[in-house]
């Protein structure tokens, strides 16, 4: 339970989502509309910017930088609308399996109030912990059985141990604690399996391989069956998750938590139950995207710096908010690859690491809670 | 009385002046070597069997032999996580016990080359680190051989060239360079460039960010618009077993991706599964355990449960590297005893050593390593000895040998690297002027 809510002196307010209509609890302190304000106004007008820099930029040099930033990109997007087409789909799986990874992030901050910094490092773990049972000998679906075992006696421990003797701190020390546990998840980790690079049981898991190639778009156009298989089960979870939230009545529990610890707590609510199945939902999403990224590439510590990918998803979609972390997964995915393939080349390349972050904080201009975060007002 | 008390303060005098003088005594029969290792973090992958050959060579070493002419080697690993900020710390706590310093990354050697010439401590930096440093006049304390990563890109040139029947067939192709966006993957790009325009192929680079080594799809896909004919691949690391399964999965000619000798590590390869057959890598030493050397560290260390070494995975491509590093290393040791006349060396004589290091065919056979390597000969002015690669390739089981060796464009390196070493000094300012001098033989 983060501290703000537990706080007599509690004057924050979090504002449930309030599709259009903005509410102010303090309207004495909103500064006076102006028409550049308004974010859909502001969006106007630089689209009407970047159109008529495109239309300039198509009259002037052919070898000017206008016309290599603005007019050369979309030129080559109609010349070679397969390329285009295959560019989307990597950033469509890439926006999938960040998504993923984010929506670890976010089922914790809502029912916590805490950032798990250790989202990245649980998704290693837990595909390490995967393929060493495997290289154990144990049969492959029994040990995604175990790891999911490992990872509810991970959140139960980390409730436990961590969060419980925390609670009625202050969010930054849960937030540290979290480095605490991402670093020991490291060395206990390394201790455990090694650092060498191990390869996902993907045949074992009976996950396709191979690729379907579509000649369309007057060229081929390839899906790999494993970024398909990936797209599929993360928009499966997706859904689980959605229904578990919905309809059961731990995932009603859940955001009865997530709206207001207070009054989960005076209807008989345990946090600390709550807490755990909401770590060991995290792991169970941390499984997958690890199954997914390991298949992927390999299953090695450097899989934890890609995990960081889903910091400027959140930024995006909002900490609190599932659907967010779908759409912000997509919108960084595809706009980095188109970024990258189109943009990048004309500063010598290498440029998705940050252009992620530069798309997010694009978008905070316009809503600096995100695309779906609440909107919180704070009186001073 | 007092005579007893006399008689027992002697003798505790005596006992205390006997271990006064036998504690240095022990110490000096050893020399200490300290190495940086990266067992830990996304690097490790290829830091492991490193630091496993390393530490396995000189354990055999020790076991075999009793150590170097009588003198063991006291090996300790300093865990840096290929992070230069852990390497500079790890220099400056082994700096006055160590022999020779071991960077093993080309950023912690740019990090301590001006340190070690102010601390006079000689820097190995064996087939990576600042190619100009291979200029032995003006970095009197770094040794880079057997081979710069300049040499390295040139072999690469010339094996494109032998892939499409000659030199002059290079005109109008593509090469395109795919590289860790840090120091060691822009080391080749200043001689690459040169090559380009001599040769007339264009040269296209694809950096990939650490963060995004895992992550490299957008980078295949430039790789697919471009159609270069051939990639070098300047990867380490999770980018080698991500590179190779991209080309796979982008349908790129697999024998037609070349890793530098740090891109040819077996779990690289064996990423691909079935379809990583063919997959090449320029290489120094050789792979496999059919050497005397490896039998030996086999017999002496791994079989009597004196390594952590799986058995399996001794012999392995970067594995063997890391017993060549060692072997370097014990040989300078031999090369600065035997010119200083002195069982336990200084850092100052070990970079003599160095300095004189010259490892024949019939050396190579004596130390059971015929056929593992080519020979090696350091001199005063070149650090380095531009010696020969070979391109291996990955038969889907193990690392081959494809071709013969292949000398470096050493009259297209050399005058880079002399031009580089000068421009490095320049810009460093108050650069020290090597006071060092050459042995005869040198």
């Amino acid at each position: 339970m983060p501290i703000s809510e537990w706080r007599t002196d509690d004057h924050r307010i979090q504002e449930p989502e309030c599709k259009g209509e903005e509410r102010m609890s303090d309207v004495a302190a909103q500064p006076a509309p102006s028409l550049l304000a308004n974010g859909w106004i502001r969006t106007g007008l630089i689209t009407a910017a970047v159109i008529a820099a495109i239309a300039i930029g198509a009259r002037i040099d052919p070898s000017g930088t206008i016309h290599k930033v603005f007019v050369d990109p979309f030129q080559q997007m109609v010349e070679a609308p397969d390329l285009l087409a295959q560019t989307v789909w990597e950033g469509l799986v890439s926006g999938v399996l960040y998504a993923l990874i984010a929506l670890g992030f976010v089922l914790i901050f809502k029912a916590s109030g805490v950032f798990n910094f250790a989202q990245g490092i649980m998704v290693v773990f837990a595909a390490l912990t995967l393929v060493g049972l495997h290289e154990k000998g144990v049969p492959a679906f029994l040990a995604v059985i175990l790891t999911l075992g490992v990872m509810f006696v991970l959140a139960a421990t980390i409730e436990r141990v961590v969060l419980r003797p925390l609670v009625n701190q202050p969010d930054i020390i849960l937030f540290m604690a979290t480095f605490g546990i991402t670093y020991f998840l490291i060395g206990f980790g390394e201790s455990v399996f090694g650092g060498n690079p191990k390869q996902m049981i993907t045949s074992e898991l009976y996950l396709p391989k191979g690729a379907i190639d579509a000649k369309i778009l007057g060229g081929l156009v390839s899906f790999q069956k494993i970024d398909i298989a990936a797209a599929v089960i993360a928009s499966l979870m997706i859904a689980a998750l959605a229904v578990f939230f919905q309809y059961t009545r731990i995932g009603r529990a859940l955001r009865a938590v997530a709206d207001s610890h207070k009054a989960a707590l005076s209807v008989g609510i345990s946090l600390n139950q709550i807490w755990v199945i909401v770590w060991f939902t995290a792991g169970i999403v941390a499984l997958i995207t690890g199954i997914m990224w390991g298949a992927r590439s390999d299953v090695s510590f450097a899989l934890e710096i890609v995990a960081l990918k889903a910091l400027p998803v959140l930024i995006l979609g909002g900490f609190t908010s599932i659907p967010g972390a779908i759409v912000g997964g997509l919108i960084i995915g595809i706009g980095e690859k188109l970024g990258e393939f189109y943009w990048g080349p004309l500063i010598g390349g290498g440029i998705e690491s940050w252009l992620a972050y530069f798309i997010a904080l694009g978008f905070l201009l316009f809503r600096p809670q995100g695309l779906f975060g609440d909107k919180i007002i704070e009186r001073i | 009385m007092m005579k007893s008390s006399m008689i027992k303060g002697v003798a505790l005098g005596a006992l205390l002046a006997a271990g006064a003088v036998v504690a240095p005594a022990s110490a000096q029969d050893t020399i200490y070597f300290s190495n940086n290792a990266y067992r830990t973090g996304p690097f490790s992958g290829s830091g492991i069997p490193i630091g496993d050959g390393m530490r396995d060579y000189i354990s055999m070493i020790n076991e075999r032999d009793g150590g170097v002419n009588g003198v063991k080697i006291v090996y300790e690993e300093c865990e840096t996580g290929y992070d230069t900020k852990k390497s500079i710390e790890c220099y400056e706590q082994v700096k006055s016990k160590t022999i020779v310093y071991s960077p093993w990354s080309t950023g912690a050697t740019l990090a301590a080359i001006p340190r070690a010439h102010v601390d006079k401590l000689p820097i190995l930096s064996m087939a990576y680190g600042l190619s100009a440093s291979a200029d032995g006049t003006s970095f009197p304390w770094v040794f880079i051989p057997p081979l710069t990563y300049w040499d390295g890109a040139s072999v690469m040139v010339k094996h494109m060239a032998a892939e499409l029947g000659g030199m002059d067939k290079l005109k109008g192709k593509k090469l395109g360079l795919i590289h860790l966006d840090a120091p060691f993957g822009k080391e080749p790009i200043p001689v690459l460039e040169s090559l380009a325009k001599k040769y007339g192929f264009e040269l296209k680079l694809y950096p990939v960010a650490a963060a995004d080594m895992q992550n490299q799809g957008s980078l295949w896909l430039s790789i697919r618009r471009d159609r270069p004919d051939f990639l070098y691949n300047q990867g380490w690391g999770a980018m080698n077993p991500t590179a190779v399964k991209e080309a796979i999965k982008n349908n790129f000619p697999i024998n037609k991706l070349v890793g530098v000798w740090w891109a040819g590590g077996d779990d690289d390869a064996r990423a691909g599964g079935a379809e990583a057959k063919g997959y090449r890598s320029l290489n120094f030493n050789a792979a496999g355990q059919d050497f005397p050397v490896i039998q030996d560290i086999l017999k002496h260390v791994v079989e009597k449960g004196k390594s952590t070494t799986p058995k399996e995975k001794v012999g392995e491509n970067l594995y063997n590297r890391g017993v060549y590093n060692s072997m370097l290393v014990v040989e300078a040791i031999r090369t600065a005893q035997k010119l200083t006349g002195k069982k336990v060396i200084t850092p100052e004589d070990m970079r003599r050593g160095l300095e004189n290091l010259n490892i024949d065919e019939a050396r190579l056979r004596e130390i059971g390593m015929a056929g593992f390597a080519s020979p090696v000969k350091v001199s005063c002015t070149d650090h380095s000895g531009h010696h020969k690669a070979y391109v291996a390739e990955w038969d889907g089981a193990k690392w081959t040998r494809k071709g013969d060796w292949i000398e470096p464009m050493k009259e297209e390196v050399r005058p880079l690297i002399e031009a580089a070493a000068k421009d490095y000094v320049e810009k460093a300012g108050n650069w020290p002027k090597r006071t060092e001098s050459c042995e005869k033989s040198s």
